[in-house]
């Protein structure tokens, strides 16, 4: 928030959409222009984490992403100790019906013979990036408001605590989780094809020999606009996502009229919001072992 | 800046976001439906694939939606 006495719209959508940054404390002179001060701590403004530069770290992003990570690992391995042959719980059901989707679907679309890291990474990668993207259910301003009381506890300005609870809003992370899944791409393409064969796809096609100049610049851009693409599209429907949702918690501040509609838009976009994060955490799993797949195709 | 054009922007983005994802969800459901009414037995992975897509598509007005609100809402 620009100042403690007055909440404008544009300030409360800023705020929201600023994450809780970590590195080395910046300052600003008179000049207008950062000095670092080179001491480690949060920055109180979006503009001092603007200039806090490539080694600040996204607190809030990692701290959420890791939690919901560790959650997703200790349900599955609980559902894994006491998994019996007899009558399931209905926790083991669950878990079973999700292993199934998974498994049917790398079933369906991963062609490249005996490999055993896919269906598991497509099941983390299903689950956590739905938990992920779950978190944008939760009304916009709960979590934030009690870190900030919390912070307030330990002698921080409320009004300068950040906090964004949706790890997938935040472009490191999905851009993050992408360059991941492109390493694989990688290490799958030089492991099955060889280097020469990868290589050779990369200059020798879609046009043979002679243009080979033109082929190795196709073949590039369409490599790198695979991770490129399968996270900047998970961030932007989440962010775009996020955004109505905080346009919606503006309303409530304008009156008790406009302020039911907005209970019953929340509502509204919440349940319809069910949909798009359980199809873009199903898109960004098929897209992922589609591309390794590919990178199992031998030409 | 002159705010007119701003929120013309956010209009522009906004509607040609949707009218796009509108034609391509169009040409989507009735090739889905096509396929459904002449083979029926393949509805259950018909049915996937349309949702896949629909998702792929989806995402493009999600996005400019947002933007456009961005722009509206924040950056003024």
């Amino acid at each position: 928030m620009a100042s403690e006495s007055s909440i404008t719209t544009s300030s409360y959508i800023k705020h929201h959409l600023q994450n809780l940054t970590f590195g080395e404390k910046q300052i600003e002179t008179a000049a207008g222009t950062w000095e670092p001060t080179g001491q480690m701590g949060f920055a109180t403004t979006s503009q001092e984490a603007a200039q806090m530069g490539f080694w600040a770290i996204n607190v809030d992003t990692i701290l959420m992403s890791i939690i919901l990570g560790v959650a997703m690992m200790w349900f599955f391995r609980s559902v894994a100790k006491t998994i019996s042959t007899g009558v399931p719980t209905p926790v083991q059901n669950f878990a079973e019906m999700i292993i199934e989707f998974i498994n049917d679907t790398v079933r369906g679309s991963f062609t490249g013979g005996k490999n055993d890291l896919v269906a598991p990474l497509a099941l983390t990668i299903f689950v956590w990036v739905f938990l992920m993207n779950l978190m944008d259910l939760i009304p916009v301003d709960i979590l934030p408001l009690a870190v900030a009381q919390g912070a307030a506890l330990f002698g921080a300005d409320p009004h300068h605590v950040f906090f964004k609870i949706v790890p997938s809003t935040d472009p490191n992370a999905t851009m993050g989780m992408a360059l991941v899944v492109f390493g694989l791409m990688l290490y799958y393409s030089f492991k099955i094809k060889g280097t020469g064969g990868f290589l050779g796809e990369l200059a020798f096609e879609p046009f043979g020999k002679m243009a080979l100049p033109v082929n190795l610049v196709l073949e590039t851009v369409t490599l790198l606009a695979k991770p490129f693409s399968l996270g900047l599209r998970l961030f932007g429907n989440m962010y775009a996502g996020e955004m109505v949702f905080i346009l919606i918690a503006t309303m409530y501040g304008a009156g008790l009229m406009l302020g039911s509609v907005a209970g019953l838009l929340q509502v509204g976009w919440a349940i319809f919001h069910i949909l798009i994060i359980t199809l873009q955490a199903f898109i960004f799993m098929v897209l992922t072992v589609v591309y390794i797949d590919m990178a199992h195709q031998h030409h | 800046m002159d705010m007119g054009l701003v929120y013309i922007a956010g209009a522009i983005m906004a509607g040609l976001g949707a009218l796009g994802a509108a034609i391509g969800v169009g040409l989507l459901g009735g090739r889905f439906l096509e396929a459904a009414a002449r083979q029926p037995e393949l509805v259950p992975m018909l049915r996937t694939n349309f949702f896949l897509v629909a998702g792929l598509v989806d995402a493009v007005p999600m996005i400019a939606v947002g933007l456009s609100m961005y722009v509206l809402f924040a950056v003024v």
